[in-house]
């Protein structure tokens, strides 16, 4: 199933993009999974996701911990802890 | 009646502040956030999630309009680029009396800091770094818990 990532801040920096649709592999259904998964691509993915506890995660505009299940979630965003006000 | 902005325009406080006076409110208490401008930044840059962002903010103030019975909350943040010294966000509440417009503020702007999508970049001459959140925001925001 396709599935759009969207990354903000750092992430989006070290990963290059700030968006792109995906077919998640059988077996990654959580966000660690899926965190996991990225960090396998190498290059900014890697250096994106080396510290997992450092990343934030939020399914279809709600904040999630990473032990969320993806399930049948259109979107999955990807960042760091947030910093406004 | 709630209000929620995210814009990359300035934004005026005595508009606001003026446009939530009024539905039987006895009480009308702001926040106002700026940049600092002591630590040698030049520019900070505030990026955000379009969409979540509105909706968390949203979330916020119908949680302190039902908690403190408020006639009014507004936010308004700021995002994109800005200058030392410019203000970057506004809370505003309006309540019966003060405590409640008072608290209602604080709840706001310490929620505000970590449950909704906004992360600032400092520029301080050629040299640019995303700002780590802060452990002492978590722990304003868990004591309105």
């Amino acid at each position: 199933m396709a599935l759009d990532l969207l990354y903000f801040a750092w992430v989006r920096e070290a990963v290059g993009t700030g968006q792109e649709r995906v077919e998640l592999p059988e077996g990654v259904t959580t966000i660690s999974a899926l965190v996991d998964w990225l960090a396998a691509r190498g290059g900014g993915y890697a250096e994106a996701f080396a510290q997992p506890d450092r990343i934030r995660a939020a399914i279809d505009e709600r904040f999630v911990p990473l032990d969320a299940t993806i399930g049948s979630a259109r979107e999955v965003a990807l960042f760091p802890p947030v910093t406004g006000g | 009646m709630i209000d929620i902005r995210v814009q990359t325009e300035p934004f005026d406080p005595g508009a606001e502040l003026g446009a939530i006076e009024g539905g039987g409110a006895g009480a009308v208490a702001s926040f106002t956030g700026l940049v600092r401008s002591d630590d040698g930044v030049t520019t900070l840059e505030l990026e955000h999630y379009p969409g979540m962002t509105e909706a968390a903010l949203r979330d916020l103030a119908e949680q302190a309009v039902a908690r403190w019975s408020l006639s009014a909350a507004t936010i308004v943040h700021r995002v994109g680029p800005m200058a030392p010294g410019e203000r970057i966000v506004f809370v505003g509440t309006a309540a019966p009396h003060r405590q409640a417009a008072l608290d209602a503020c604080s709840f706001l702007i310490d929620r505000l800091k970590t449950e909704a999508p906004f992360w600032k970049r400092e520029t301080r001459g050629d040299e640019a770094r995303w700002v780590d959140a802060r452990t002492s925001d978590d722990a304003a925001a868990q004591r309105w818990r």
